[in-house]
């Protein structure tokens, strides 16, 4: 690892004063389970690391139902799996997180360094985004909001200044009849997904007819991928084993994945139908249930 | 200002420590070339083996993937601090007398997985057990062995 220099603030505010001294050669580091895998490999050669784990602050999980769940930046994921709002209004997001690496990874990462990192196979991303979820963000000039949707620009590039940190995100309340899930294609319990799927599915209670549908897959594009096409020919009908297979294959011809040693490009194609079938039959079946 | 040293104050097995690091030594590197404390494996080094996990504020973590400077104000306890003097703790006892441990190169980390679970929830189930220790790998393939030591560790704490 080549040498750096370290700073740990205590404070969001003496975070973003250290940030705005470096000028653009500050790199924030909060759990760094994902940061020092690169950094072991030189793969990333940080100047300096501003360290936020110390930011208690931004460490919570709080939750009413006119503004919804705000995680703090800090929450580790082990905090977001046990959490009993979680789990009860949320329960996708805690078993997203129990299948995210290992009990040790989830002990000290966090979520705002996982959304932040900006891998496209990372499993909270998807998640966000087809909740809808908003990412806070403080800067010198103030806090901005920004679309969990919007903030991811290319492979581990993402809409954060230098000098901007992440503080919060912000996922709204769901509304009745509204059903969410999340699997992914693992060879074992705790990898990265070779192919992965979030999915949110609004039904009409009396009808039966798909009201909204979001669905995004991971590590098959440089960022999460929204297939809105696939989601397109769910809304406005009752949704069958025909429409499933049909957003499926949409999705599978939309995706650009990469080829790997886990799967190949034309494996990954038809694990993302399987997935975009299989995952939004279960969102769907969630939905009915959550009256 | 690259080669500065950082303090570094925390708590091993107990005993308080107060030394100077350079930033980008691990936690791992700083137990067992520091501070000699070589129970503590190191496996992979890049966060895939479990070996090198040690107790962190009492939950498991892995010293190959933190900054030593990071455990500043907190508490560490590796594998030397897990027994009562020369007394093994139950964890401990369990597993050699159940014969769980092969090779022994995993067992600090299994060990170290196993006691944080037991401290947040004595009455965990096998379920459970598997979860703690499946980010702990055993080249002898001993899984069963240690998930049951660990089962019978839990009822001596219980006090069954």
């Amino acid at each position: 690892m080549k040498d750096f220099s370290y700073f740990a603030p205590k404070t969001a505010t003496e975070a973003l004063s250290v940030l705005a001294k470096l000028k653009g050669e500050g790199k924030i580091m909060c759990g760094g389970q994902s940061m020092l895998v690169l950094m072991k490999q030189n793969m990333l050669t940080p100047e300096n690391i501003v360290d936020i784990k110390g930011i208690s602050e931004l460490d919570y999980i709080k939750y009413s139902e006119k503004e919804g769940l705000r995680i703090g930046a800090l929450s580790t994921h082990s905090a977001v799996e046990k959490s009993a709002v979680v789990k009860e209004k949320y329960p996708a997001l805690a078993e997203m997180e129990d299948n995210l690496a290992v009990v040790q990874t989830r002990n000290w990462g966090t979520i705002g360094g996982n959304v932040c990192h900006g891998d496209p196979a990372a499993d909270p991303p998807s998640i966000f985004i087809v909740l809808n979820a908003k990412y806070k963000l403080v800067g010198p000039e103030g806090e901005r909001v920004v679309n969990a949707e919007d903030f991811y620009k290319d492979y581990l590039e993402v809409d954060l200044a230098h000098d901007e940190l992440l503080c919060e995100v912000q996922v709204p309340s769901l509304s009745a009849n509204t059903g969410v899930a999340h699997e992914k294609l693992m060879a074992q319990k705790g990898d990265m997904g070779i192919v992965g799927a979030a999915v949110l599915v609004t039904i009409n209670p009396s009808t039966g007819v798909c009201q909204d549908a979001r669905i995004v897959l991971t590590n098959v594009a440089s960022t999460p991928f929204r297939v809105k096409s696939s989601e397109k020919v769910l809304i406005g009908k009752v949704i069958d084993e025909k429409l499933l297979e049909e957003a499926g294959k949409i999705a599978s011809e939309e995706i650009d994945p990469p080829s790997d040693v886990h799967g190949s490009e034309e494996y990954r194609r038809d694990m993302a139908r399987v997935f975009v079938k299989r995952v939004t039959a279960k969102a769907l079946d969630r939905a009915k249930q959550n009256k | 200002m690259k080669d500065e040293l950082k303090d570094l104050k925390f708590k091993v097995n107990g005993k308080k420590i107060e030394l100077k690091v350079n930033p980008k030594i691990l936690l791992l590197e700083l137990l067992r070339e520091e501070l000699k404390l070589t129970g503590t494996r190191t496996g992979c080094e890049v966060s895939a083996c479990g070996a090198c996990t040690v107790n962190l504020d009492g939950k498991a973590v892995r010293a190959c993937s933190i900054l030593a400077v990071q455990v500043n104000g907190h508490e560490v306890v590796t594998i030397e601090g897990v027994a009562d003097g020369e007394k093994l703790h139950p964890i401990q006892e369990a597993m050699v007398n159940h014969g769980a441990i092969e090779c022994g190169f995993c067992t600090s980390g299994m060990v170290m997985s196993a006691r944080a679970l037991l401290l947040e929830n004595p009455r965990a189930t096998r379920e459970d057990i598997k979860k703690a220790i499946q980010g702990n790998m055993c080249a002898d393939s001993g899984y069963v062995k240690y998930v049951e030591a660990i089962e019978m560790a839990a009822k001596v704490i219980q006090g069954k």
